[in-house]
């Protein structure tokens, strides 16, 4: 457990200081290029702006009426007794649907729950370690001409499964 | 998909409001909705921009090419079918790579470009071959080592250590990734079997 939480607390910090001393080692004009990159943060920051909002109005809408929690309460016995929790049930569904989506649904569990809440852990991790299987399967197929996907689709699908059970897993380990 | 999903929260929300008399909840809601997407967007350029930056200096540095070469030998025993020195595999590899340090942007061309590559090697048919299943499975399970906007939203919300995540999801991630090969090893095999 301690190791895990000093992977956290490190790998950032050694990962740049790698980057910048191995960068500077190859001559690397290391400043002008950090903010050549930098600048395509921008671009990507601005250019969801739209995604975000159409989103997380609509959830926004779908919890201020009550909606949400009507369906968790419908849903709770169910995923409680397989150890799910039903405010991470509509995240998990919408995960391999959409990318953009699913960050919306991130931000507004963490903002509602709280950032070092349970939920509120267990909705980043699963952001962080799972991915948008429709999108990556439409665009990859999509640009070549593939028409038979095969089993790819049940595969994708199966593996967005085995992240779902394993940030639960890992999460109530870590945290709890 | 998105399409009937987003329509139906938000028809469904607004239905419901007006049977549960929350309407005012609801007006209220639209508006800050809106006011936190963009509040977010805004939080996200800080670490955006910070990561980007740095990952450019170690695309330069030929750090990024580096790390590939250095998975190659762990990567060559999931694509039987690629030849060894085939550009699918640089592509392949590079896509990965690109993947774990969260450049989504950077990732896609190359993976479109290793599919190219791998639909050539299957004789240009329209089907999908066991490597482009593989690459999808692995593609679909996320690589993520450092999931840059997760932490941003946690920093935007004030969590007292934003960072904590990474172990976690580096953990949930690597299980996700295995589970990923071995359900499209299972399916490969069960595909011969039936011949």
């Amino acid at each position: 457990m301690q190791m895990i939480s000093a992977i956290s607390l490190w790998f950032i910090p050694v990962l740049i200081g790698f980057v910048l001393i191995y960068g500077t080692i190859k001559q690397v004009p290391t400043y002008e290029s950090f903010v050549e990159g930098g600048r395509e943060g921008i671009k990507i920051a601005v250019s969801i702006i739209p995604f975000l909002i159409g989103m997380m109005v609509a959830i926004s809408v779908f919890r201020a009426s009550g909606a949400l929690d009507f369906l968790m309460d419908f849903i709770r016995p169910g995923m409680e007794m397989v150890g799910i929790p039903p405010e991470i049930v509509p995240l998990a569904i919408i995960r391999p649907i959409s990318g953009t989506a699913a960050l919306g649904m991130t931000s507004d569990i963490i903002g509602v729950y709280g950032p070092d809440s349970f939920i509120g852990r267990l909705a980043a991790v699963l952001q962080g370690s799972t991915d948008t299987t429709f999108y990556v399967l439409t665009v990859y197929f999509g640009a070549v001409g593939i028409k038979k996907m095969g089993d790819a689709l049940k595969v994708g699908l199966l593996a967005d499964l085995v992240g779902i059970v394993a940030a639960i897993v890992v999460v109530t380990v870590v945290f709890s | 998909m998105v399409n009937y999903i987003w329509v139906s929260m938000t028809v469904i929300g607004l239905v419901f409001a007006a049977v549960n008399g929350t309407m005012a909840e609801v007006n209220e809601a639209i508006f800050t909705g809106a006011k936190e997407a963009v509040t977010l967007c805004i939080g996200l350029i800080s670490i955006l921009v910070f990561w980007l930056g740095m990952m450019k200096i170690a695309e330069e540095a030929g750090l990024l090419a580096k790390l590939s070469q250095l998975c190659r030998p762990l990567v060559k025993g999931l694509f039987p079918e690629v030849p060894k020195d085939h550009p699918a595999m640089g592509y392949i590899l590079s896509n990965m790579v690109a993947n774990m340090f969260g450049l989504g942007n950077a990732a896609t061309p190359l993976g479109i470009k290793a599919m190219e590559e791998l639909k050539r090697l299957n004789g240009g048919k329209d089907s999908a071959s066991r490597s482009m299943i593989t690459f999808l499975a692995i593609n679909t399970s996320s690589l993520t080592l450092i999931p840059t906007t997760v932490i941003a939203i946690r920093m935007n919300y004030n969590s007292a250590s934003p960072t904590d995540i990474v172990g976690p999801t580096i953990i949930a991630t690597l299980c996700s990734t295995i589970g990923a090969i071995m359900i499209d090893r299972y399916f490969y095999y069960r595909r011969s079997r039936k011949g």
